[in-house]
């Protein structure tokens, strides 16, 4: 008899010991540690913390080791382990102005304070299968320049702002409350820092098909890449018994200023628009995909018709978590008996009425 | 497992808190869907994690839990959420459904009646009665407000119009306490009126759509229907193959590759029990 889904537990319990094998794969091959996925895989790592919400390398390395490769199995296991930490506080608002820029660049201005930094990008490689990695080695020492501690790379912008072309962000509030979308239900018309925070731990994949299609036309915004910086940022919280903030550390962290098409009107004169990106690591796809998409998202602030479904809220906040996302079209694989049983049954009866109903006008016409 | 890296029953005393804050306004407001900060579990959305912190901010150690899932207690979930609780919060477990303090299941109510004493705690993968009416959350807290239920009755009568009958065979909506409509969560419509004036109290938790309610004992529930076309609880033409039973939910089971079928209860607690009653009596 068919009793293979039922009667599970030892089931499951040789299935997760044959997860463990299969995970660690030809024992002949030297085991891969949490350090060498770190290191050697880190933009893993970075979509994994971005999308986990939980700034851990370590943990998030172990996750990927454990997920075999599965990010988003790896992403789920880091949320798992970070709601159950305690919260203790909010940081101080991060001054990205400040950023130790690793990398810096900017499409709407040739050279700007702070030059273009091109840093570690895979931007004009040619994507050739490099052969000679199969055997390692180590590569040449990379070349570098005098740094020049004291030079400022101020946001690209800050710079356009100075000349009042491009909308103000909101004044800061200090002391008002942040929202967070992991403690509060969300609720529509979110905020847009409830909004951002979704787009932040969204999905890379789903965030990127709705940037793109902004750009094919549904909800487009005429985006420009102000400026795109990678690097690291000190975090500071501010401790009530001080008086003052104090350092905690810093972050590695990629933001994406889109400069978007003007607006105006109203009595005020014409600027430019904004979006914004900001995420863990170096991960610039998906900084720029939350730019657009934030934009996007704004169109109601700036009168625009809601055409397409990137524009639309709950409709992208409400899909662009994986982990939700997964968990749920996978439990399609969970037993489903009794509900296809009562669709069996009403299945059934309405091909018996209408075997019956057509059965009857054939027997009058015999008559 | 003794030594807990985690709290008792998983989450943090805070979380739980909030989660009966949540429970408590749910209560108070039968079928009405109280939105609550849902945690990230780890097991998977859409496989009970609403249940299951429900679940886990009720529990304590003297409950004795029971976790169905189609049912049956040896399903795969059922098993690893009952094994979830055995280790995070070493509370007893139990399949027989009389002896349970909870239950916590996903797509049945027991054919046995509840008592009381007891918890059913249901895991529910979309709350939201209208939402294939009507896909915006903004739209649909609005017509729960003002109790706008028009468009639920017109797909139910289009259903009659097409096909003679309402073609909703599970999830089948109720109205709770004359206010509210509400989805029972994917129960067959066999069991909607186990729901109506049941001692026990009913919980239900949505994880991923992060909303929790409830139906207070002994509360009226009465499934939609017309008054030309009164509710039906589906019936089957066979009898459990192994107990003999007439009146329980029947699972069908394929038996060979030449259409060979045989019909056997979903609930395998409800059989078991009635097939020892039946050995009783042959030996007596």
């Amino acid at each position: 008899m068919y009793v293979a889904v039922k009667g599970g537990e030892r089931a499951i319990a040789n299935a997760h010991a044959l997860l463990a094998d299969v995970r660690r794969g030809d024992r002949s091959v030297p085991e891969i540690s949490p350090a060498q996925i770190d290191e050697q895989l880190g933009l893993a790592v970075d979509r994994v913390m971005s999308e986990g919400s939980l700034h851990d390398r370590e943990i998030a390395a172990l996750a990927i080791k454990q997920a075999r490769g599965d990010l988003i199995e790896a992403i789920f296991l880091v949320r798992a382990y970070r709601t159950t930490m305690p919260r203790f506080g909010f940081a101080e608002p991060l001054d990205t102005g400040a950023m130790a820029v690793r990398r810096r660049v900017s499409a709407t201005y040739k050279d700007l304070p702070g030059g273009q930094v091109l840093g570690p990008t895979f931007d004009y490689t040619h994507r050739l299968i490099d052969f000679s990695l199969r055997e390692g080695g180590e590569p040449a020492p990379a070349p570098t320049a005098p740094a020049d501690v004291e030079a400022a790379t101020p946001r690209v912008t800050d710079i356009i702002a100075g000349d009042d072309l491009i909308e103000r962000n909101a004044a800061s509030a200090p002391g008002a409350p942040v929202a967070d979308v992991t403690r509060d239900p969300t609720a529509f018309p979110a905020s847009r820092d409830a909004r951002l925070q979704t787009l932040a731990r969204g999905d890379e994949g789903f965030l990127l098909g709705l940037a793109y299609s902004t750009q094919r036309g549904y909800g487009r915004n005429h985006p420009f890449v102000g400026e795109i910086r990678f690097g690291d940022v000190d975090v500071e919280i501010f401790v009530e018994d001080l008086g003052f903030a104090v350092p905690l550390g810093t972050l590695a962290m990629t933001e994406c200023q889109m400069v978007n098409q003007f607006k105006g009107g109203d009595g005020e004169p014409a600027r430019f628009t904004r979006g914004y990106g900001l995420v863990f690591g170096q991960s610039e796809r998906k900084a720029m995909a939350m730019a657009l998409v934030d934009r996007a998202l704004r169109a109601d602030e700036f009168a625009e018709e809601r055409k397409g479904p990137a524009q639309d809220e709950e409709f992208v906040l409400s899909h662009s978590d994986n982990v939700q996302a997964t968990g749920f079209v996978e439990h399609l694989k969970l037993p489903h008996y009794v509900d296809f049983q009562a669709e069996l049954a009403l299945l059934r009866e309405l091909r018996r009425e209408h075997a019956a109903a057509s059965a009857k006008p054939r027997a009058e016409a015999a008559e | 497992m003794s030594a807990r890296p985690y709290n008792f029953a998983y989450l943090d005393e805070q979380t739980k808190r909030m989660i009966r804050r949540a429970i408590l306004k749910a209560i108070a407001i039968p079928g009405y869907q109280v939105p609550f900060a849902s945690r990230e579990m780890p097991m998977p959305y859409g496989w009970g994690t609403g249940g299951v912190q429900v679940t886990a901010a009720i529990i304590g150690p003297s409950d004795v839990l029971k976790v169905i899932d189609q049912g049956a207690d040896d399903t795969t979930n059922a098993v690893s959420i009952r094994a979830f609780f055995a280790k995070t919060a070493d509370v007893a477990t139990t399949t027989d459904t009389t002896r349970a303090t909870i239950i916590q299941t996903r797509h049945r109510v027991p054919e046995t009646p509840l008592t009381a004493d007891q918890i059913l705690v249901y895991q529910v993968p979309i709350p939201e009665p209208l939402r294939f009416l009507e896909p915006r959350e903004t739209e649909t807290r609005t017509m729960h407000a003002l109790a706008e239920y028009g468009v639920m009755h017109v797909k139910l009568y289009e259903d009659i119009a097409r096909h003679g009958h309402i073609a909703t065979t599970y999830a089948y909506p109720a109205r709770v306490a004359d206010r509210y409509i509400m989805d029972p969560s994917p129960i067959p419509k066999f069991d909607n009126p186990k729901l109506d004036d049941c001692p026990a109290l009913q919980l239900f938790g949505a994880g991923r759509e992060k909303r929790i309610y409830a139906i207070p004992p002994h509360t009226r529930v009465v499934s939609l229907d017309f008054d030309d076309h009164p509710f039906e609880r589906t019936k089957f033409d066979a009898a459990c193959e192994f107990c003999g039973s007439g009146d329980s939910f029947l699972d069908e089971v394929v038996i060979d590759d030449k259409g060979g079928r045989m019909f056997v209860c979903s609930d395998t607690d409800y059989c078991q029990k009635r097939q020892a009653a039946m050995k009783k009596d042959a030996a007596e």
